[in-house]
């Protein structure tokens, strides 16, 4: 018997199974896909947002300012990079200075911290590739980036270290309620029985909430499309720039990466399908033509990969709470933008959560808080990297030419968690330059079929149907 | 960097890249009396991309017979390797190349920085991706660059597909479409932008046309469809907006190749004339400077280029 099930192996259920690490309880995680962050958080744009953008009053608004606060001290315990970058929502005509004033009015009711109004001079100095035509902008210093998937993998990775199981290619098929229990039944016939259960399914949460006996959640599925630009361009944006949100999303942004790669988008689409994640020409075209009204320069040559991504859309705001109707079932639905940020100060409303309904919340004597840093050739000196390789030769062994990724750092994905070669790419970066794959694939799979004892043929870019390799020639 | 490391060596000549572009330059330096060459090489062998072009058509001009891929390669390989004073470094790649030609390099076990006297880059080309041309669609397992499901059929003897759509009527894509059939897979078509294929006639005609595989001019593909795995595509006429669909759990991707010159740019260097960098002393060859047809003009002109090299180190 589990004290908690959290469904969901996205960002927020992580972040979850994170904080409840810290307690003496029972806890697994269950994820349909065969690595984590392999739903809605595989397509996030990385960024921390500061708080602005959001009603007073959300729960959007107030657990993403909190969240941004967090993520920053979290980062550091869990040694993931994190560059607070600074944000710049940007206009071009004095018509828009009343919504300009009224973002930042909001922001600060939120309790956002260091916003000002910088003006031409100010922009064309620190953004030397904005649009002079610019006239001012609202500049929130405390936006920053992240790795999405990194975050997600060494949140969970924490949390395994103290304790959670997390269960990998286990999909929640039905959900009975009996004597205060659950039982959770996953595909393949196992059953879990656990006190509690946390829904943060993203964008099944609206199904898994159905199965407990919860009706009213809808969850519609808003794409987004998103092109990344290669790394040489880096230098095109020092800030996250914004246009003035339109009514559906933040509009379409130039972004920088934590890892250097510039991305531009998204597009905001309602789309039926949860499974439709197909880019299309009208995409491209629409996301070139708003961010050129931001950074003329951006050349469509430099598009070095796309995907679209689903935004799990309930209604306006977040959805967070104990459902008294179903005692214990706790659901967390609808975390779209800006749920990334929000993900570790959602972590803390959950527990609180837990706890007001009778789960008691006894610290462990050893919580292990900090996770040691893992390695990324690609971030580091030059200079850093050669005691790396003396005292592990295999650093020196590259096997992504384009985004500098050694064999030994490809070995250490599988070790720590990869099956396929998107959660390689996800983890490593190796496949996610300017050849996407075509010199180091072949290198990946072999050192994976020997790292997890598969043949060739067995390896997949993301689970079971996705196999590279048709037939093996002996 | 710690003293162990900080031993500045340097060489007459460094040249990176062992293809035949950066072994037929090594050759020429070695002959025209360059005595101290290192050649780096980020595979592990020597060959660069000849290893896995198995089908005829390499040497004509150059050994006036017609050997495979690899033969050429060995051919090249064997007169290179003896040179006195050239030392080979295998799995060797350069991550930084500054302006006064220090080349630092990793491999197993080792970091390493060399000055270069003189410096010929032979570094080669890589294929353009679908994501370089925006094909929309979905992005499920079964998009390969043209090459890399040669290295896959022809170096590791596994077959990525057996229902193809290829796109771009290049030399690989045709040699590609010729050696998936041969391998029992049905080439459903090639898809082609432009008004006539971009191969050599002997191409088309001894890859399609031999093996009845339709050649789309005027077309591209518009959408990639498919969750997992490639399941069909949208292929589009240019001229009249027509579409069609083709099943297929395949598409190789064969649009072209670009020239590999990241760390030139990283050392400031622009390319100039045949082989001529505007930076002193350093040279570029092969299909780093530009990309060729055949591999025979590569050795030549890469040729040329040791011996500019040579030249160079003799002022």
């Amino acid at each position: 018997m589990y004290d908690v099930l959290i469904v969901g192996g996205g960002v927020t259920g992580t972040a979850i199974a994170r904080e409840l690490s810290r307690y003496r309880l029972k806890l697994a995680l269950l994820e349909k896909e065969v690595e984590l962050a392999f739903g809605v958080s595989k397509s996030n744009s990385g960024i921390i947002h500061p708080g602005t953008q959001n009603p007073p009053g959300s729960l959007k608004g107030k657990l993403c300012v909190e969240g941004n606060r967090l993520t920053k001290k979290l980062a550091k315990e869990l040694g993931v990079d994190y560059k607070e970058v600074g944000e710049l929502i940007v206009i071009f005509s004095e018509d828009d200075r009343p919504r300009l004033l009224k973002i930042k009015a909001d922001a600060e009711k939120l309790g956002v911290t260091g916003l000002r109004i910088v003006g031409r001079d100010w922009l064309l100095e620190h953004e030397p590739n904005i649009n002079p035509e610019v006239l001012a902008a609202l500049f929130a210093p405390t936006a920053g980036i992240i790795s999405p998937y990194r975050w997600v993998y060494d949140q969970a990775e924490n949390a395994a270290g103290n304790g959670v199981e997390i269960l990998t290619s286990h999909k929640v098929i039905g959900i009975g309620k009996e004597a205060g229990r659950f039982d959770v039944s996953v595909a393949g016939g196992k059953v879990f029985s656990a006190r509690f259960v946390v829904n943060c399914a993203g964008l099944c949460a609206d199904e898994i909430a159905g199965m407990a006996g919860i009706t009213g959640i809808t969850i519609k599925p808003r794409k987004g499309e998103e092109f990344i630009l290669d790394k040489k361009r880096e230098y095109i944006s020092n800030h996250l720039l914004f246009p003035l949100p339109a009514p559906t999303s933040k509009g379409v942004l130039v972004i920088k990466t934590s890892d250097g790669n510039p991305m531009i988008g998204p597009t905001a689409e309602e789309v039926a399908d949860k499974e439709d994640l197909s880019t299309s020409d009208d995409g491209l075209k629409q996301v070139l033509e708003s961010v050129k009204k931001l950074i003329p320069a951006v050349n469509e040559n430099d598009i070095i990969a796309y995907f679209a991504g689903l935004r799990p859309v309930a209604g306006d705001d977040f959805i967070i709470r104990h459902e008294d109707k179903v005692p214990g079932l706790i659901n967390v639905a609808g975390i779209q933008s800006p749920g990334l940020t929000a993900a570790p100060a959602i972590a803390l409303l959950v527990a609180g959560l837990l706890k007001k309904n009778g789960l008691g919340l006894r610290k462990k004597f050893f919580f292990h808080r900090f996770r040691a840093k893992t390695v990324h050739l690609f971030s580091l000196l030059v200079t850093r990297i050669s005691p790396l390789i003396r005292k592990d030769p295999a650093y020196g062994d590259i096997v992504c030419r384009c985004e500098l990724v050694s064999a030994k750092e490809v070995r250490e994905a599988v070790r720590r968690g990869a099956r396929t070669l998107d959660g390689i790419k996800f983890r490593t970066r190796a496949q996610a330059g300017r050849c996407h794959g075509g010199f180091c694939t072949t290198r990946i799979m072999k050192i994976m079929a020997e790292e997890l004892n598969l043949p060739m043929t067995a390896i997949t870019k993301r689970g079971k149907g996705s196999e590279l390799i048709k037939e093996e020639r002996t | 960097m710690t003293a162990r490391d900080s031993r500045l060596v340097t060489r007459d000549l460094v040249v990176v890249g062992g293809g035949p572009a950066g072994l037929a330059a090594a050759l020429a330096a070695g002959k025209a009396g360059v005595k101290d060459i290192l050649l780096l090489e980020r595979d592990q062998y020597l060959g660069g991309i000849l290893n896995q072009c198995i089908h005829p058509g390499f040497g004509l001009h150059r050994y006036k017979e017609d050997l495979t891929g690899p033969e050429f390669a060995d051919r090249l390989i064997r007169e290179t390797i003896d040179l006195p004073g050239l030392e080979i470094s295998l799995k060797s790649f350069v991550v930084k190349l500054t302006g006064g030609r220090i080349v630092t390099y990793l491999k197993p076990g080792l970091m390493a920085e060399v000055k270069a006297r003189a410096l010929i880059m032979a570094t080669g080309c890589r294929e353009r991706t679908r994501e370089m041309i925006h094909i929309a669609g979905t992005r499920p397992a079964g998009i390969y660059p043209a090459g890399l499901a040669q290295k896959l059929i022809n170096i590791e003897g596994l077959l990525p597909g057996r229902e193809v759509v290829i796109i771009g009527s290049g030399d690989i894509g045709l040699i590609m479409a010729r050696r998936f059939t041969l391998e029992g897979a049905k080439v459903k078509a090639v898809i082609e932008i432009q008004k006539g294929s971009r191969g050599l006639v002997r191409n088309v005609v001894q890859c399609l046309e031999d093996f009845g595989i339709p050649l789309y001019l005027r077309h591209r593909v518009a959408l990639i469809h498919g969750r997992d795995r490639v399941e069909k595509v949208t292929v589009e006429n240019l001229d009249s907006g027509a579409r069609f669909e083709l099943s297929c759990d395949t598409v190789l991707v064969s649009v072209g190749l670009i020239q590999e010159n990241e760390l030139l740019e990283m050392a400031g260097a622009a390319l100039q004339g045949l082989n001529l960098t505007s930076l002193p002393g350093v040279f570029v060859c092969g299909n780093a400077y530009k990309v060729y047809d055949l591999v025979d003009t590569v050795a030549r002109d890469s040729e040329q280029a040791g011996q500019m090299a040579a030249e160079y180190l003799r002022k």
